[in-house]
This record gives C-alpha cells, structure tokens and sequence, in this order.
C-alpha cells in the first residue's frame, strides 16, 4: 500500500525516493545499533511509562487545542492553534529531545551530542541532559552563537558545552557537519541527538514518532471540542521539518485533510536571499539521506537565508521531499516580511507572541482560499521570546 | 588486470597512495600534483573531488576544499583537466569524493567521463554497501572502474568479509574511528591490523587516518600492504608558493628514504 511511505518509510528508510542512510563507513555501527533497536525501544512499556510521565509532569502536556476566535473572524473560518509554544523550554523540540536522550540511555550512552540553528533544540537537549546527568555538547555554527546570544545563555545554565561551528557558512548545516563529525570521532559511548526529521535511517522516522504526539493529541481535542473527527487543514511551518512532521503524523493517511507546508521564502522565493527547499532544490544527498536539497548546478550545497533561523537550512526531511513529490502535502512558502507580519497580527488578535518560525505557518492563511465551514489546525510550533530582537526592530 | 591490480601484483609492501584535492593549491596545479607524485615515488593518486559538506575530513582536507572551490573546481573542471592525464601518468589514480556533486554530474555519466579519462577506481565514503549493491555498483563496474570500500576498527568482522567482497583494488583500513587528519596511536590498533592481517581477504589493504610521516607510514606497512596519506600532504602544499614540484619532492623524500 502507498500509504505506509507516507507513515512509515520502507526498512532501508525510504519514503518514495527519499531517505536511506548515505553514511561513511565510521557511522556504520552508530546509525545500524539505532536501526536495529529503536522501535524494540520505543515500544517497551517502561519506556513509554518514563516518556509519557516526563512529557505529562515536566513538559506540560497535553498542549492545549486553542480555538483563536478572533484570528478565525478575521479569516472567515474557524482556526484552532494547537500551542507547542506552551511547552517547558518554549517549543516542540522537547518532545524529541526527551524520546532520544531517554533512548540513548537503553543504548547504554554516556554522552549526548546535539546540533542547534536558533538555539531551541540545543535547548531542549541540554534541558533533558541536565534532568538525567548526561554530559551534554552542543554544536552550533559561529554566527548563529552572535544572532542567538540569549538561548546560548541558557544552554550554558543547563550545562552544556557549546562549541562553535567555524567551518563553511557557519550556521546550521556546518553545525550539523561538526556533530557528526564528533559522532565519527567517538563512536562507541556517545548518542547524537539530531532535532529534526533529517539525517541517516532511522531519524526521520524515529523523531517524526517522538514528535507524533502533537497530532495524536489533536485528533482527540478536536472530537472532544467540536465533535468532529478531522480538520481540513493541517498548517505547519517546515525548516528541516519536524513540527510539521509531527502535526502531520496521525493525518498522513486521511486524504481529506490537507497538510500545509509553509517553508521560509527569505527575501522572496527567487531573490537568492530563500530557504524554500521544494521551490529551489533539487533531489541529492545531504547529511545523511536522499531528499530535496539547495544547490550549486554542480552539487555544492548552497547557504539559504530566512530571518528565522530555525527554518535556515537548505534541504527538508525525505519524508517532506516525498509529500511534496507525491502532491500529498500542499508546500507554500511565506516571506521574511509575511512572517513578521503575521507574527504581530496574532500578538495583538490573541495575545500571543509565536515564534519567527511559526509565524511563517500562519503567514500561510492569507494564501489558501478557506471556507466559513472549514476546521483549520495550526501548529504553533514555538514562543517569540527568543526573537525578540527581530520582532523590535519591526515594531 | 586494471592498472590498480597491475600495481599490486607488482608491488605489495610499502605502497604509498597520496591524497590531494583537486584544484588546491590553484586550479590548474591538479597536473603538475599528480606528475611531482608520481616522479618522487607515490604509487598511487587519490584526488580528493572538493565538496562543500565533507562529513569524513578534518579541518584541513575541508579548508583545502574550500580553497579548490573558491579556485573555481568542479567535476566538469576537473574531468577536463583528467584529458590528457594518461600522456604523462602512469600510475593508478582514484577519485574520491561524495555523492552529491556526483549525482549533480549525472552517475553514469561521471564514471564514463572517469574511466575515460584514465580514471581506475572510485572512493564515495557517504555511497553505503546497500546503495551500491542495489543501484550504483553496476554503472561502476560497468565502466571498468574498481570501487573502494572503508573499514573502521568498529566493522564487524563478518561486515569487513562481505565489504571485501563487494571491493575491487584495495581495501581501505581506517587507522581509527575517525575524521582525517587526527593525530592517533597505530600501536593501538595492533589488534585490528594484525585482525585483518589473517583474514585472507580477497584485497589488498592499504591504511588510511593518521599517516603523516616516515614512521607512522613504516608502521602501517608492517600491517598491511601500505599507506593512504592525506592531510599531512595537503599541509606540505600549504608552502608551496606557485611550485608544487619542490614541496612534493621533499615531501615524499621524508617518508621514503
């Protein structure tokens, strides 16, 4: 059946024609002894008991299914934000961070790597570090270390180690590149926690799982609250793709929801200053699998921009690539501009400050045509606090 | 017989392979590289195809990538220069690289243009035993071209056994598990050489990872067939102010003699 390659990759970890595991040699045993146990892990009840415990008491789940009634009068439907921005740590990156560190411990490691764009996923990776006493290190490129100063703070109160990524463009892909490079260094007693759905087989799967409570959950707030057993819009900002990934999940398979991918178009799709992967990339191979990635003619993977800098990377997770190719998912993109925008129309319409990233999510609802009678879910995937310096120079 | 097996069958102890990126330091000293190589004793050319992400290289292999990009290198460029690389050049050469500028290039049509040029064998260490097994191995072999796998001392010894198996040329031991250039300790890894020493493998084993000089490059040679050096090479051709004959030659006269 077609359906389970939206779900679930195949066992070498393709959706359609994306994903695998393109790895050198001195990954082979880290990425096979994951492959061989995460879904054996992820299903013992101790662990389920110890995540679902953890994302309860500590991160503050469930999220609230928020009806936004002045924001869905202003667009002529009914528009519901499912609020991961009210997690502890200010995003949805902990729902993964908790899943992976607590697996890393099964696998019997002693040490945690992670990468970091804007600073959340470190974040989150140091937050669950510090909770269970795991040393923690967290790459993340030079010039992210500059425009983030405040999540660096915090990553260094939690404990962590944060090691600048000077290599390349020095941002979130040679962050990327020098975690694994670390992981290729210490293969034996070291786990590395990637935040999004990217990467070799199995972490698109793994973290779309991790990150799968958000529609879970949403499927059963919205029947409690309107009786209806779907949405017909699922909206979602997409950088690597995780939180899309997640409010995704548990519609993949019901044709008659739409699943919105808003990307990041920068400056503009076509001004050389974007970060719209499907718009401008072209099927390759980075960090790991097969997907749609941003690139030179001849293959060297090129810098994209976005003012937010979780949606800065210039590829999308194989499981995205396959639901652009497929047409299952619906890919937009929304502007440096259009999010800010967006962002200052939700603060003032419901008293919430999103985060640069999702304000691209809700930049999208002046792009789709909706009806009075749809049921429009929007996953608030994170909290301004962390832009404020953007959002003031707009103000 | 390939030039790779040719080589072996000659010579099999004390085989240096030299690595270089192609285009650094300047665009057009990819040639005269290979030639000063080849004339002060390396017997075999791996050139390094420069990528902007290369996951299994240490700072100093990517900064020379860096630079041959900034020179203007790119497959095309360097399959140009290839040419009328079999009127000076004897010895086996190997590109290596990664997949992405490779498929950008076209598979099929870059092992073509490779083996027509005189190219011998191909290094792709992000191309995994499962993706050559059920889609790229056939152009490879196709074209005549020896494909070259990595192992660590993590590999599985029956893992090891079946990478052997689907290598033509040599095997590449990585000395550690590790990113190039590390600085490491070969009598650490007694155990894992002397490992697939007895072995019986199908190929010859060069290692690879931390050879940087005369003896580091002897203690290898005592365990397997030769060495791969790299880095420390990249670092001789940082001085080498427009000539790249002089560095090489002293170079390589530091190992060897």
């Amino acid at each position: 059946m077609a359906t389970t390659t939206y779900q679930q990759p195949d066992k070498q970890g393709y959706y359609g024609a994306f994903g695998g595991a393109y790895i050198p040699e001195m990954l082979h045993r880290n990425v096979e002894e994951l492959r061989s146990r995460y879904l054996d892990i992820m299903h013992e009840a101790g662990f389920q008991q110890e995540f679902q415990q953890l994302l309860r008491d500590y991160v503050g789940r469930p999220t609230p299914l928020f009806l936004a009634e002045r924001l869905s009068k202003a667009f002529n439907t009914s528009i519901y934000l499912k609020r991961e921005d009210l997690n502890h740590t200010g995003a949805h990156k902990i729902n993964n961070a908790i899943g992976q560190v607590l697996l890393a411990q099964r696998l019997g490691k002693k040490r945690i790597i992670a990468e970091t764009g804007a600073g959340q996923h470190g974040v989150a990776t140091a937050t669950v570090c510090a909770l269970k006493g795991i040393e923690c290190i967290v790459y993340m490129g030079s010039k992210d270390i500059e425009r983030q100063a405040p999540n660096v703070a915090r990553m260094r109160m939690l404990g962590a180690t944060v090691i600048p990524a000077t290599s390349g463009s020095q941002t979130l892909k040679d962050a990327t590149n020098e975690a694994i490079r670390d992981w290729i260094n210490n293969p034996t007693d070291t786990h590395y926690v990637i935040g999004s759905v990217v990467g070799p087989h199995p972490y698109p799967d793994m973290v779309a799982r991790f990150q799968s409570v958000i529609s879970e959950e949403t499927r059963l707030q919205l029947k409690q609250q309107t009786g209806k057993e779907l949405p017909t819009h699922v909206i979602a900002c997409v950088g690597g793709g995780s939180n899309a990934a997640g409010a995704f999940y548990h519609f993949l398979d019901e044709p008659s929801v739409q699943l919105v991918a808003v990307e990041a178009a920068g400056h503009g799709v076509h001004s050389g200053m974007s970060a719209a992967t499907t718009q401008l990339g072209k099927p390759g191979v980075l960090h790991g699998s097969k997907s749609l990635v941003m690139q030179t003619e001849d293959g060297q993977v090129v810098e994209p921009h976005s003012i937010s800098a979780g949606l800065d990377y210039p590829g999308i997770g194989p499981l995205h690539a396959h639901l652009f190719q497929s047409g299952r998912g619906n890919f937009l993109s929304a502007t440096d501009e259009d999010a800010v925008k967006a962002a200052f129309q939700l603060c003032k319409l419901e008293g919430i400050i999103p985060a640069l990233e999702s304000s691209h999510a809700l930049a999208a609802l002046n792009q789709l045509k909706l009806a009075a009678t749809d049921t429009v879910v929007l996953c608030l995937s994170g909290r301004g606090d962390k832009d404020l310096a953007t959002y003031m120079k707009h103000l | 017989m390939s030039r790779i097996a040719e080589l072996f069958a000659r010579k099999n102890n004390r085989v240096l392979n030299v690595y270089c990126t192609a285009g650094y330091p300047a665009l057009d000293s990819t040639l005269p590289v290979m030639k000063a190589l080849q004339q002060h004793g390396a017997d075999l050319i791996e050139l390094g195809m420069p990528y902007s992400d290369p996951l299994a290289d240490g700072p100093v292999i990517q900064a020379s990538s860096m630079k041959a990009l900034e020179n203007g290198m790119t497959i095309a460029v360097l399959l140009g220069q290839l040419k009328e690389m079999r009127k000076e050049v004897n010895v086996p050469v190997i590109l290596m690289g990664y997949m992405n500028p490779v498929l950008q290039y076209g598979f099929e049509k870059f092992c073509k243009d490779a083996a027509a040029a005189g190219v011998d064998g191909l290094i792709l260490p992000d191309l995994p035993a499962y993706e050559f097994e059920t889609e790229y191995g056939a152009v490879i072999k196709r074209y005549g071209l020896d494909f070259i796998f990595l192992v660590t001392p993590e590999t599985s010894e029956e893992r090891v056994r079946a990478l052997d198996g689907l290598t033509t040329g040599f095997l590449y031991a990585v000395s550690s598990s590790s990113t190039t250039g590390k600085d490491k300790n070969m009598a650490d890894q007694e155990a894992y050489f002397n490992k697939l020493k007895q072995m019986n493998l199908n190929n010859p084993v060069l290692i690879g990872f931390g050879i940087k000089d005369k003896a580091t490059f002897n203690a290898a040679s005592s365990y397997a067939n030769g060495a791969i050096i790299g880095t420390a090479y990249i670092k001789a051709l940082d001085n080498a102010n427009g000539d790249v004959a002089q560095p090489t030659q002293q170079f390589l006269e530091s190992i060897l003699q």
